[in-house]
């Protein structure tokens, strides 16, 4: 067995970390779904307070629009999806939401965090990272002990990704909601308007799905059947492991 | 697999049981304060349920943001709207002058008021944002009376719980809770930016509810109705946007 701290029966992932893995997959998914039809009814994107077809946008999508008021250039209207999109989209971030919470207080209770996504205390250096990257680089084999634990880059990801583009998120979409911001309207003001943080909503969203597209082909390369098993029953299957 | 132990199975078995006792009693205090939307059922009502309810519970009494003259937006824009119909049309080729605004339903003194009627009652104005649900938004100065003074006037009743209102356009219909009808901002608007309000904003009469989406704030406005229930209108969804596929309530 690789390191001598986990012990053979010991899962590579505890059972909270896989369902609040796939739980926030499938929550994620439908958000994006949702999220763009909602973008194609209007796929222009300003900075400030206000926005509309009559303000000069900061940036648009050259794609087609579910509204005819949008001037896409395109001869054709896309359908209306809005509504179910709309009910779906706030549905599974309440969903979303829930399964943070989970995982958050699962997450401190049993030292997951501090053990498994902070970087070790001998990596908390500019060296530890630019010695990974070489790694990768160079194309070398993980450490073994990777499969068992994550590497410095990977810790920092997922310490990103957790707790700075989720919460951001959250708190960009929450901004978005008339109610919400008549009762905390530092929020939206903080993040420069309303218009802005629905452009930074979005450029968050594609920041994490530019992680999801990485984070997925990762495991690709590392070994996708495995790292698939490990996630889903817990059990890491160190032979298959192409190293 | 492990077996489960007799422990494990009393534990669980409580835990359920506290859980389906707990939901119980949330479903019957959801009721008793109004927590529940009127569109759910069905496959998003959770996600509604859940929405409404923490607006509710949080934000009742809170004000919509209102911005310095500065920034009204310089070119509002005025969604498309459908070709009006023939009654509309001859409201406006003789000046709205026999635009009436009927309140009815759980009222002490069912009320039909005359555009002029309303500019007698205390006039206010406020500068609010319209947000689509599309994504764009304006800010225009709103100059009208709120809802709350016409429905005292009419002396709504207690038991009245929603506020249904219809646009002269069918079938273009909403509803909103009492804590929304009763909410200062939420205004019978006449006019917008120091003139009368443009037809293409509503005009001659809006109804302005600025702490949710722009879809809540139905133009051309001629009926108030009060109500205990929402079942007896249309589909029983509270208004026309569920029976579209859109959310009852708009605060997200």
């Amino acid at each position: 067995m690789p390191t001598s701290d986990s012990k053979p029966d010991t899962p590579r992932h505890a059972a909270f970390v896989r369902v609040t893995h796939w739980l926030t997959f499938v929550c994620f998914a439908a958000l994006l779904v949702t999220g763009a039809e909602i973008v194609i009814s209007h796929p222009r994107f300003y900075w400030g307070e206000t926005g509309n077809v009559n303000t000069r946008p900061l940036f648009i999508l050259h794609i087609p629009s579910s509204r005819e008021i949008v001037p896409t250039g395109y001869g054709y209207v896309m359908p209306d999806q809005n509504g179910w999109s709309r009910y779906l989209h706030f549905e599974t971030a309440w969903a979303l939401v829930f399964t943070g919470l989970v995982y958050g207080v699962a997450g401190l209770w049993t030292g997951h965090f501090r053990r498994n996504l902070v970087p070790e205390r001998g990596n908390r250096s500019w060296r530890a990272y630019l010695e990974r990257i070489a790694l990768y680089v160079r194309r070398k084999p993980p450490n073994p002990g990777e499969a068992v634990s994550y590497n410095v880059l990977q810790r920092t990801t997922y310490v990103v990704v957790i707790f700075v583009l989720f919460p951001l998120v959250i708190l960009t979409g929450l901004a978005l909601s008339p109610s919400f911001n008549s009762a905390i309207p530092a929020v939206v003001d903080l993040l420069g308007g309303r218009q802005s943080a629905r452009t930074l909503h979005f450029f968050v969203s594609c920041i994490l799905l530019l992680f999801l597209v990485v984070h997925v082909t990762m495991i690709a390369f590392a070994g996708f059947r495995s790292r698939m098993r490990a996630m889903i029953t817990g059990r890491a299957a160190y032979r298959e492991e192409r190293t | 697999m492990k077996p489960i132990s007799r422990r494990r199975l009393i534990a669980t078995g409580l835990a359920a049981t506290a859980g389906v006792a707990g939901l119980a009693a949330a479903d019957r205090l959801a009721l008793r304060f109004g927590l529940i939307p009127p569109d759910h059922g069905g496959l998003y009502g959770a996600g509604e349920t859940l929405t409404y309810a923490a607006q509710r519970l949080l934000t009742s009494h809170s004000l919509a943001r209102e911005f310095p003259r500065t920034m009204i937006s310089k070119a509002p824009f005025a969604n498309e709207i459908a070709h009006p119909g023939e009654e509309f049309r001859r409201h406006q080729a003789a000046g709205f002058v026999d635009w009436r605004l009927a309140v009815d339903g759980m009222v002490a003194h069912p009320l039909s008021l005359s555009l002029a009627d309303l500019r007698r009652l205390p006039c206010r104005s406020q500068i609010t944002e319209v947000v689509c649900e599309e994504g764009w938004s304006y800010i225009a100065e709103w100059i009208g009376t709120p809802l709350s003074g016409v429905l005292r006037e009419a002396g709504i009743l207690p038991q009245a719980r929603y506020i249904v209102y219809y646009s002269i356009e069918h079938p273009w219909w909403e509803s909103i809770d009492m804590a929304d009808a009763l909410h200062p901002q939420t205004f019978l608007a006449l006019g917008m930016n120091d003139g009368d309000l443009p037809v293409p904003f509503g005009g001659p009469l809006r109804l302005r509810v600025p702490r949710q989406l722009g879809y809540k704030s139905v133009k051309f406005l001629v009926r108030l109705t009060a109500t205990d229930s929402l079942k007896r209108f249309g589909k029983g969804l509270g208004s026309a946007s569920p029976e579209a596929g859109y959310a009852w309530y708009a605060g997200i």
